[in-house]
């Protein structure tokens, strides 16, 4: 894969839950490596369905997507992409179904196939990097909503992605739970694509914003934070 | 049928349910709505059963062979919940999932049955949500058509969204590379205490049958 390349680059792509209403409509999109873009737009406008697209939980209607160089188009595309390409859900209830901490942080590494050792280490890893040691036999069911959230990161970087997509990571947080959860999204080396109402969360992160509207992207004027990488 | 070992089984169940960490309150407690029910077959089922009569109610009779029948079904009973309570209800549900699994339980009715314990309290919070909601706009069940509707609203709503949630479930596990296999993390190990356990267990069973049949 060349360098340059965008990691994710989504052209002319259209997509409708029903016929008569579409939901995006020849939108373009591309992220960059080591790039963090973020994603504004009234609901109901669609950002959710960009990032299911992404990762092949919905096909677009027309257009191409292509992920890490390749155009991802059929079921079998995506399952690589899915394993490079972590997804974090905006209701964490969705994405932590397994019993305890430990199981559901091991679930995707033992998909990938990688043997119990080395799942038990990247579990505990994983947990220490998000300041959650000892939680892994917590019931993932009685944790507080911040703790749900930072355990369904957990889940998604233990799979190791090269790319994350944040579906709105504060939603529902307190105060203090946002804080930790932005402190530890800020320190992550990835590129990522960030859905989120709230402006100082965008700054903080992301390069740069785009707004969600009419089924396409339109790019919102610079809003600090940093530039974008070279 | 002998009551010696009826007895015998009931003391074991008792004995077990005891080392399981259960206080006699809690264990009273627990056999209190099974012993309801079994004062109606106490009741009932002398009246129902031919035998010799032991005393006159009005038009009926009560006869010792529906005694013995009602008070046997209701020491069986007692017996089987100390049991149950000691040996199954006292395990973590995950464990006894984990457990079905490794017995060759099938796959499906295990994941089931663990996404059942999961879920029964997120589905449980939507309820109230739901049931709150209708509370604040005055809703009173009464005996009229409104409520019989509003309890279809209700019970259809959660389905609906129960479906919608169990949908996000899957694409969130699509996610992380599920391919419509579980691999559990934490495996059994047998122990010297599950080797003592799985003896002590076969020599009470032998000596329940040794006094049933001799």
């Amino acid at each position: 894969m060349d360098v340059n390349e965008p990691l994710i680059s989504m052209s002319s792509v259209s997509f409708a839950y029903e016929p008569s209403r579409p939901v995006l409509a020849g939108l373009d999109l591309e992220l960059a490596p080591n790039e963090r873009v973020g994603l504004v737009g009234p609901n109901g406008s669609g950002k959710s369905t960009i990032l299911a697209l992404l990762v092949g939980l919905l096909r677009p209607s027309a257009g191409q997507i292509r992920i890490f160089g390749k155009v991802r188009a059929a079921e079998a595309d995506f399952r690589e992409v899915r394993g490079r390409v972590g997804l974090l859900f905006q209701d964490s209830d969705d994405q932590l179904f397994c019993p305890t901490v430990a199981e559901d942080v091991a679930f995707g590494p033992l998909n990938l196939g990688m043997p119990r050792d080395r799942v038990r280490q990247i579990v505990a890893e994983t947990l220490q990097s998000l300041g959650l040691e000892g939680y892994e036999d917590r019931m993932t069911y009685r944790l507080s909503g911040g703790e749900k959230r930072l355990v369904a990161l957990a889940t998604v970087l233990a799979m190791q992605p090269e790319v994350l997509l944040l579906d709105e990571p504060t939603a529902g947080l307190d105060e203090e739970a946002t804080a930790r959860v932005i402190e530890i999204l800020a320190r992550l080396p990835l590129a990522m694509l960030l859905i989120s109402h709230q402006r100082e969360i965008l700054d903080r992160l992301t390069h740069r914003t785009c707004r969600l509207a009419n089924g396409r992207l339109w790019p919102v004027l610079a809003c600090g934070g940093g530039t974008p990488p070279a | 049928m002998r009551w010696e070992a009826l007895g015998l089984a009931l003391a074991g169940a008792a004995v077990a349910a005891g080392l399981a960490g259960f206080g006699p309150r809690t264990i009273l407690a627990r056999l209190a709505p099974l012993n309801l029910f079994m004062a109606l077959v106490v009741l009932i089922v002398p009246l129902t059963t031919p035998g010799t009569p032991i005393a006159v109610l009005g038009p009926w009779e009560y006869s010792r062979e529906g005694l013995q029948v009602a008070a046997a079904v209701a020491l069986k009973g007692n017996a089987i919940v100390l049991a149950i309570m000691a040996l199954v209800a006292s395990m973590d549900p995950i464990v006894l999932g984990h457990a079905l699994h490794h017995l060759g339980i099938p796959e499906k009715l295990v994941h089931l049955m663990l996404f059942s314990v999961r879920y029964f309290e997120v589905l449980r919070r939507e309820y109230l949500r739901l049931a709150a909601a209708v509370k604040v706009r005055g809703f009173r069940p009464r005996m009229s058509r409104h409520t019989y509707r509003t309890y279809g609203y209700l019970v259809g709503m959660l389905l609906v969204r129960s479906l919608d949630r169990s949908e996000r479930i899957v694409a969130a596990m699509k996610c992380r590379g599920f391919r419509g296999r579980f691999y559990l993390l934490d495996h059994f190990a047998l122990t010297r205490r599950d080797l003592g356990f799985a003896v002590a267990t076969a020599a009470f069973f032998a000596l329940v049958a040794w006094v049933e049949w001799t």
